[in-house]
């Protein structure tokens, strides 16, 4: 009677951004976020991994034990991020091919795992904040985000021990924030400047139908290059001033950019900021005018214009259609950026929501739908880039165009060129370019034990459904026999199957340790609820008309329930909650009865 | 089952957007795969499946032109695609000048691109003819469902992305 019912199927909704991460749900009709938690990681030199605002400290202690911007490795190949490699003081094994992998000190970890550390911690915050146990949740990710990305980030989820029940595009989720009980009908535009990728979609509102129209973007420009701007810059510095290269000093070049992003962010708000920076006795010293930041990044912000235009052009609406422009992301913060949008969208853009916590609170309410709590709110999102396979010459044929709505899909016939042939592969590409060479490699499959058969004759459907999470998924049959054909997958980049589960099934380890503490932790919950009510049932008239053998198997009970609380036995807990309650039947029945009496008394018949 | 079949539409070839649009969102709030998230896996299965039809449906037969394709393919005419590469005999001429212009503007000849410019317009005026013959054949087969209409539907079809062809040469990238 004292007990309390929990909603065990509590769907959170996930940030996992470049520079922070956060975790919001839906509480009755609207979103609460939690704070944010840096997307940073450090293995301690104890062999302890570190998330968050304790990890950031280890960026400049312990710089070769600490990452931050991981997801700028999400679903990459080593070719893939030369460039980055530039920038980034990430630590590479010697032995990364389709697959990166991290040195963090002695380990090395797959930027899936590193994530799944990041959102691991945003699952214990929650769990804390609900106390409850939290398993399912919707992660974002950019909009312009590829198949293997996508995959990398849904791998993540899993490996934290999470059901991601859905990936949602993050401009997107912005805008299903937005949306709570504003305009029903228009034309949205969602510029989305993060830590690291760059989105725009525009959608179309249509009585709580949120359509995607078209989308576009770059996974490699955010706030980060407009760090390694100011960097460079304060880098150069050093060396003319005290004659010394410190851009291969980690723990120099750590300390420097958190002062540059410092400076940066005060420059949204001022005309000039500084630089200081001591080491080893030296200051350095630098005045930074706004003049001179908009002269640094002008041709950073002038790279988004161009995806807002062809966006807008596919979308097949003008500038003056739009009726309103969202704000997404930390760097939407500077000035100029604000001003771009204005001009290009010739539109005041919306900034009421913190656009650090909007795509988390959009993410919360795609968990309400999800889960069955958010009603007559539906989301309709496109694929961003063409599928396509290669033929003959390198080649590529289209089969599903991008900005099609997801789920998407499309059905090609295979043969044979040989006869008695008995496989064909074949290999898939995203990307808009005509040659395969010049798309993203997806994966290549192999049509496996065709029946042998004069050349052309077999006839092998493959169906490519593109699902809701913007996933490719891969099935085919016999045409003649309406068999199911042998296939066998290999991603071009990113974990095989076997590598995630073989990440899962580590990982589960763990959570059976996470899973028996928070088992323990909630157990001890209910118990305060418990011990609370009948101390306080304890002090009613109601008491007083128990028995004394009663009163004392309540007493009993009470600290049966005291003895095992501390211990680690969550089955034992639960079992002293259930006595206390059952011995408390009379007690709570009594406690109604006084209720109703003095309520009786109260009142002139 | 076909797309218009599926959006229980008759097999016309004029279709009213809004009309679409509306059956479109109805239906998706019917079967979209987030309605079926607490569901079994086969039923969460079949909601992509459905659901990848219906985008399929709506994207085939939102555009005219991919509808009228769709439609002749339906009712068994070959859309082959080579047929784009023979030079319509009445634009021999304007094909032969947009080619010259276009040679030059490459070669980085400045005044060519108003020449570019004019041969757009001229382009794009007849491609306005075409779809006008083609709104008129649209309504002739939806009214008789005589095949004659769609034989002529295929005709202007080809010469269509002929001029649409055209058109997208003419679209040099600014110059900065």
């Amino acid at each position: 009677m004292f007990q309390i019912e929990f909603d065990n199927d509590k769907v959170v909704g996930i940030d996992l951004g470049t520079t922070n991460s956060l975790v919001a749900w839906m509480e009755l009709a609207k979103p609460a976020v939690l704070p944010l938690v840096p997307s940073i990681v450090s293995l301690s030199p104890s062999g302890e991994i570190v998330v968050g605002e304790k990890a950031r400290q280890e960026l400049i202690d312990h710089p070769d034990r600490t990452i931050y911007s991981v997801k700028r490795l999400m679903g990459r190949g080593i070719a893939d991020v030369q460039q980055e490699l530039k920038l980034f003081p990430f630590h590479i094994a010697d032995d990364s091919e389709s697959i990166i992998r991290v040195k963090l000190g002695e380990k090395t970890f797959t930027p899936p795992e590193i994530s799944a550390f990041i959102l691991r911690q945003l699952k214990q915050n929650a769990e804390a904040a609900l106390g409850q146990p939290v398993t399912k949740a919707v992660i974002t990710v950019p909009a312009y985000f590829n198949d293997a990305q996508r995959q990398a980030t849904r791998d993540a989820g899993r490996i934290a021990g999470l059901e991601v029940l859905r990936l949602v595009n993050e401009p997107t989720a912005a805008a299903l924030a937005y949306g709570l009980d504003k305009r029903q009908e228009g034309i949205i535009a969602v510029y989305d400047l993060g830590g690291g990728t760059f989105d725009i979609s525009i959608l179309k509102l249509h009585e709580g139908i949120f359509e995607v129209l078209a989308t576009n973007g770059d996974t490699h420009l955010g706030g980060d290059d407009i760090d390694h701007r100011l960097l460079r810059i304060a880098l150069e510095d050093l060396q003319s001033e005290w004659g010394e290269d410190l851009s291969h000093v980690g723990e120099a070049v750590q300390t420097l950019r958190q002062e540059v992003v410092r400076a940066k962010e005060s420059l949204s708000f001022l005309p000039d900021a500084h630089i200081d920076f001591a080491w080893h006795g030296k200051q350095y010293h630098r005045e930074i005018t706004r003049e001179l930041f908009e002269s640094l990044i002008k041709d950073i912000v002038d790279r988004t214009l161009g995806p807002c235009r062809h966006c807008m052009k596919d979308a097949g609406v003008t500038p003056e259609q739009i009726d309103e422009v969202v704000l997404v992301g930390g760097s939407t913060r500077i000035p100029m950026v604000r001003g771009a949008v204005e001009v290009l969208f010739r539109a005041k853009p919306h900034t009421e929501l913190n656009p650090d916590e909007v795509v988390a609170l959009g993410a919360a309410v795609q968990a309400g739908i999800l889960a069955g709590t958010v009603e007559n709110q539906l989301l309709l999102d496109v694929t961003p880039l063409s599928l396509g396979i290669e033929i003959s010459g390198g080649v590529v044929s289209k089969i599903v165009h991008r900005n099609s709505t997801i789920p998407a899909s499309a059905s090609e016939t295979f043969t044979t060129g040989v006869d008695g042939q008995t496989n064909v592969l074949i290999h898939v590409v995203q990307g808009e370019r005509e040659l395969a060479k010049d798309c993203r490699s997806l994966l290549r499959f192999d049509l496996k034990e065709i029946a042998p058969m004069p050349a052309g004759m077999p006839r092998i459907e493959v169906r490519f459904l593109i699902d809701a999470n913007g996933i490719l998924n891969v099935t085919a049959r016999d045409a003649r026999t309406g068999k199911e054909q042998s296939i066998d997958v290999q991603p071009s980049y990113g974990l095989t199957l076997e590598q995630t589960e073989a990440m899962i099934d580590a990982a589960i380890e763990h959570g059976e340790e996470d899973l028996h503490a928070a088992q323990v932790a909630l157990a001890r919950v209910d118990a305060d609820a418990i011990l609370l009510a009948v101390d306080k049932a304890g002090r009613n008239d109601a008491w007083l008309e128990l028995t004394d053998a009663e009163r004392e198997e309540i007493l009993g009970a009470i600290r049966q329930l005291q003895t095992v609380y501390h211990g680690d036995d969550h089955h034992a807990i639960r079992d002293r909650i259930d006595l206390l309650n059952e011995v408390t039947h009379k007690l709570a029945e009594n406690m109604m009865n006084t209720a109703v009496g003095s309520a009786l008394k109260g009142t002139k018949i | 089952m076909d797309y218009f079949e599926f959006l229980e539409l008759p097999r016309n070839l004029a279709i009213d957007a809004k009309d679409l649009e509306k059956r479109f969102y109805a239906l998706s709030r019917k079967l979209h795969p987030d309605l079926f998230a607490r569901r079994s896996q086969a039923e969460r299965d079949q909601a992509e499946e459905s659901t990848a039809v219906l985008n399929d449906a709506y994207r085939n037969l939102r555009d005219p032109i991919t509808r009228a394709e769709y439609l002749l393919k339906l009712e068994g005419f070959d859309i082959g695609e080579q047929t784009t590469k023979d030079v319509p005999p009445e634009l021999l001429e304007e094909v032969f000048e947009l080619n010259m212009a276009l040679e030059e503007f490459h070669a980085g000849a400045e005044a060519d691109a108003p020449q570019l410019e004019s041969a757009r317009r001229k382009f794009e005026a007849m491609r306005g003819d075409i779809d006008a013959e083609l709104r008129q054949k649209f309504a002739q087969w939806d009214s008789t469902r005589n095949r004659e209409a769609l034989t002529a539907v295929r005709v202007i079809l080809n010469r269509r992305k002929y001029i649409t062809n055209l058109i997208s040469q003419t679209n040099v990238p600014d110059r900065i």
